[in-house]
């Protein structure tokens, strides 16, 4: 009984762990999708930029960690404006398969890129000291660097979520997830805010790719080895939600964790499985604005 | 005695705390041209949408031919007459104008699961559509691709789709909306020539189609059915010129 | 111009449309050295053409249908390691029974939904399928696959050579035949139906088509077609492993479609063959930048030229037409 509950309280902390991140990363992928109804499938590309720019700016230029965090935060918000302008915007009523095929291109090209800069191997994580020793927390330790991540996602939410519910620029996401061409008869400009949208989706992305990059390690196969999860997650919490995708990845987070510890034979066939039924249940997702 | 060709009981359709259809009771006759007027926002196409089943009610019943159809699907009610044209021309644009016709015609007679015999050796398929067509004077455009037709033609195309199945219950929704007025009277050339059998519910805004066409009018304000009558009483009622005539009317 | 079941058209087979059999032939007298990947080409274009049926003419968006490619592959393989059933032919129908069969079950499922949920589903079924390949390995052999699968001789005379003569023709057989009866269902009224249905469903839910169900039919039609390019894949490999069952098959078989041209049955032809022969040529000395080729490819497919080769060469006859 006390080997149970000491697993569980380690299960759910790690499972926790891994949910934050995967939400950081994915609720970018929620509001564009929701936003632009754009099927973006390379949202890892930006998860995995961030990590590899964390590893190389630590690495080769000795950046300090919080100070890499941010530059993967930045440097990838504004390299996907750029794709933005360029590209996405050019497909933004071109239908579901140019998007689809599209966001594949990109996908196949980055893993090239990524390949014959980095190789096959995962990018080293390099942690600060400070964040190398275990901490304690009601008698029990746990590793530093997980508990200083679980925090610096909690903080990036409730950011997240006060931008969204109590700005300005919240309310005209919130209206343009709503009804574009109302927002767009009201005088909203949706281009620029499907931009800025995009952009702090992307950097989200990026700096959880950093922050995450010891739970999925950073390797060239990175957008396409975690595409689905990052689907799941915004499909089961519902497209345009903010909570949705918190919800769904912190359950898709403890159950990946809870089954790769006590069934690995299972695999990931549980997630799949439950996703499955959850969208026959619900197809717009558990909070989705629209299907 | 017989059945109303189309009728609804106290049919209502909310979103959320939206009212959009409250308590419409409406009785369209056998052989019937009987429209459908209101304001913009009357929710007259969603009572279209609701007959068709393309939205489902959130209660009240649906009568077809003395059928309860509420609950059926879409593609139950079209096989059993129930037609339609559509407010914004929804075509098949990138196909020949008798390829929209016979699609309709090929679900009719069944033969759409036909996986082997060429859809062109239907020749019965394609001189029926081809009679639509003709009827509609679109006989020198039939192998053009919709999308090449103006506006006004596209319009007719609906129509002759429409026919094509048959229907014993029309429903046309804003057939000359968008058409330029020199247009719009091959329109109307069109509906009044129509086969008398079919009872027809008109929805339009135009209010010389509404009188030349219709021999009763129904009036829908906010959701409910406000009054219905002639055209004459249509046109003396005071509430009527209140709310929807507004200040020029009807002369 | 109409590429399928038309009510104005015609439905005679062009001289054009002879080409991919004289090709066949000619390949098989003058390239014998080419006969093993030109088998390996005749299953994907199968592959292709039945993806081709459901996306090009149906409108249906999927991220996995190598799960039909996979079912069909393990079922034959299956069927010769473990019950040792070595019939070609019986291999060939219980591949393709089976694949359709999942598409019937699968497609009931799947095709209720839209948009992201249906892409979303056909990922998820994928991934699921996947994981219990490599996890049912008493069954399927886990990731060491099914080695030494056994396929009699055709008609007891015909055997599997070293050569791949035996395999290259059996392959052009069945595509031959497949490519007959899908070229019969896309110019039948079945076909006409699918392509109104791609154009605009809520026109065909009104004209009175049940369009869940029609959607259905092709789908399960589509996977036992998958199914049998997957028997072929393992009988011709004699062998079967995991790889059947991944993403990127079914991303492969995507490219292949959309660099073809969709909806235009030669596409299926067109973009394996190009594909295939520029990997045979490339990727094995440049294996570094294949992928990054293969990215760039679709991002110029994507925007200026929709259509993929077919649709570049229609454009480069009418422009040669119109003085």
């Amino acid at each position: 009984m006390q080997a149970f509950l000491s697993s569980l309280v380690s299960v759910l902390f790690h499972g926790v762990a891994y949910g934050m991140i995967l939400y950081v990363i994915s609720v970018g992928l929620s509001v564009t999708m929701g936003l632009m109804g754009f099927v973006n499938l390379a949202h890892g590309v930006f998860a995995m930029a961030g990590g590899l720019l964390l590893s190389t700016a630590m690495s080769k230029f000795a950046v300090p960690f919080p100070l890499a965090l941010l530059l993967a935060f930045v440097a990838v918000a504004l390299a996907s404006v750029v794709l933005e302008r360029l590209l996405y915007s050019r497909l933004y009523s071109a239908g579901e398969l140019a998007q689809v095929l599209f966001t594949m291109g990109l996908i196949f090209i980055s893993i090239a890129i990524a390949r014959q800069l980095y190789g096959t191997q995962a990018a080293p994580v390099f942690l600060p000291d400070y964040l190398k020793g275990q901490i304690n927390i009601f008698g029990r330790n746990f590793p530093a660097f997980r508990v200083v991540l679980i925090f610096i996602s909690a903080i990036i939410v409730v950011a997240l979520w006060f931008g969204v519910e109590r700005t300005r620029w919240g309310a005209t996401v919130r209206a343009a997830v709503d009804n574009r061409y109302m927002a767009q008869s009201v005088g909203i400009n949706t281009n620029r805010l499907f931009m800025v949208t995009f952009a702090l989706g992307s950097g989200l992305a990026g700096l959880g790719g950093a922050l995450g990059s010891d739970i999925l390690p950073v390797q060239s196969t990175y957008p396409l080895e975690n595409l689905v999860y990052f689907m799941i997650v915004v499909a089961v919490g519902g497209l345009g939600s903010l909570s949705g995708p918190f919800i769904a990845a912190l359950m898709i987070g403890i159950a990946d964790t809870a089954t790769k510890y006590w069934f690995p034979e299972l695999g990931a066939f549980l997630i799949y499985a439950a996703t499955i039924g959850l969208l026959l249940w619900r197809p717009q997702g558990l909070f989705g604005v629209r299907s | 005695m017989s059945a109303p060709a189309l009728e609804t009981r106290d049919l209502c359709k909310q979103f959320g705390a939206l009212t959009v259809a409250s308590n419409i009771n409406f009785r369209l006759e056998p052989g019937a041209r009987h429209a459908l007027i209101g304001p913009n926002g009357a929710g007259k196409t969603t009572f279209v949408n609701m007959l068709t089943g393309a939205l489902p009610a959130t209660s009240g019943k649906i009568m077809f031919g003395g059928e309860d159809i509420t609950q059926m699907a879409q593609a139950a009610r079209t096989k059993r007459g129930l037609g339609r044209t559509f407010q914004i021309t929804s075509l098949f644009r990138d196909l020949p104008v008798l390829d929209n016709v016979a699609l309709g015609i090929a679900e009719r007679e069944g033969v759409s699961l036909n996986v082997w015999k060429p859809a062109s050796s239907y020749a019965s398929i394609r001189d029926e559509s081809m009679a639509h067509l003709e009827t509609m004077g679109l006989g020198p455009e039939a192998l053009l691709c919709v999308k090449d037709l103006p506006y006004g033609k596209q319009r007719l195309v609906e129509i002759a789709i429409a026919l094509g199945l048959k229907p014993k219950v029309l429903l046309l929704d804003e057939p000359a909306a968008g058409v330029p007025s020199l247009e719009s009277g091959r329109i109307l050339d069109v509906l009044a020539d129509l086969p008398k059998d079919i009872a027809i519910l008109i929805i339009e805004h135009d209010m010389d189609i509404v009188f030349r066409f219709a021999q009763r009018i129904t009036v829908l304000v906010q959701g409910a059915v406000l009054t219905e009558g002639t055209p004459d009483e249509i046109a003396g009622d005071q509430r009527v010129r209140d709310v929807y005539l507004g200040e020029g009317g009807h002369d | 111009m109409i590429r399928s079941g038309s009510y104005s058209g015609h439905a005679r087979i062009g001289i054009m449309e002879a080409l991919p059999w004289i090709a066949a032939i000619a390949v098989y007298f003058l390239l014998p050295e080419y006969l093993s990947l030109g088998a390996r080409i005749m299953i994907f274009i199968l592959f292709t053409l039945s993806l081709d049926l459901i996306l090009g003419y149906a409108g249906i968006i999927t991220l996995g249908h190598s799960v039909f490619l996979g079912i069909g592959a393990y079922t034959a393989g299956i069927l010769s390691v473990k019950l040792n059933v070595n019939d070609p032919f019986l291999q060939l129908i219980a591949g393709c029974l089976t694949s359709a069969l999942f598409g019937l079950v699968s497609g009931a499922v799947i095709l209720r939904t839209r948009n992201l949920t249906l892409l979303m589903l056909t990922l998820a079924i994928t991934a699921i399928v996947y994981e219990i390949g490599n996890k049912a390995s008493s069954l399927t052999g886990g990731a060491d696959g099914l080695p030494g699968v056994q396929v009699n001789p055709f008609f007891g005379t015909f055997e599997f050579d070293l050569w791949g003569r035996t395999g290259y023709v059996y392959c052009a057989i069945v595509l031959f035949v497949i490519w007959f009866v899908v070229r019969r269902l896309i110019y039948s009224p079945f076909g006409a139906m699918l392509t109104g249905i791609r154009e605009n469903t809520p026109r065909m839910h009104a004209l009175g088509a049940p369009v869940y169900q029609r959607l259905l039919i092709v789908y399960t039609i589509s996977a036992g077609i998958a199914g049998i390019a997957g028997v072929l894949m393992t009988q011709v490999t004699q062998s079967v492993g995991l790889n059947v069952l991944t993403f990127e098959v079914a991303g492969d078989v995507l490219v292949m479609l959309i660099l073809g041209g969709v909806g235009r049955i030669y596409g299926a032809f067109v973009g394996p063959v190009v594909y295939m022969v520029a990997q045979d040529l490339l990727a094995k000395q440049f294996p570094e930048y294949w992928s990054f080729g293969v990215g760039i490819l679709l991002v110029l497919v994507v925007f200026f030229a929709r259509g993929g080769i077919l649709g570049l060469v229609d454009k480069i006859v009418d422009r040669a037409r119109t003085p």
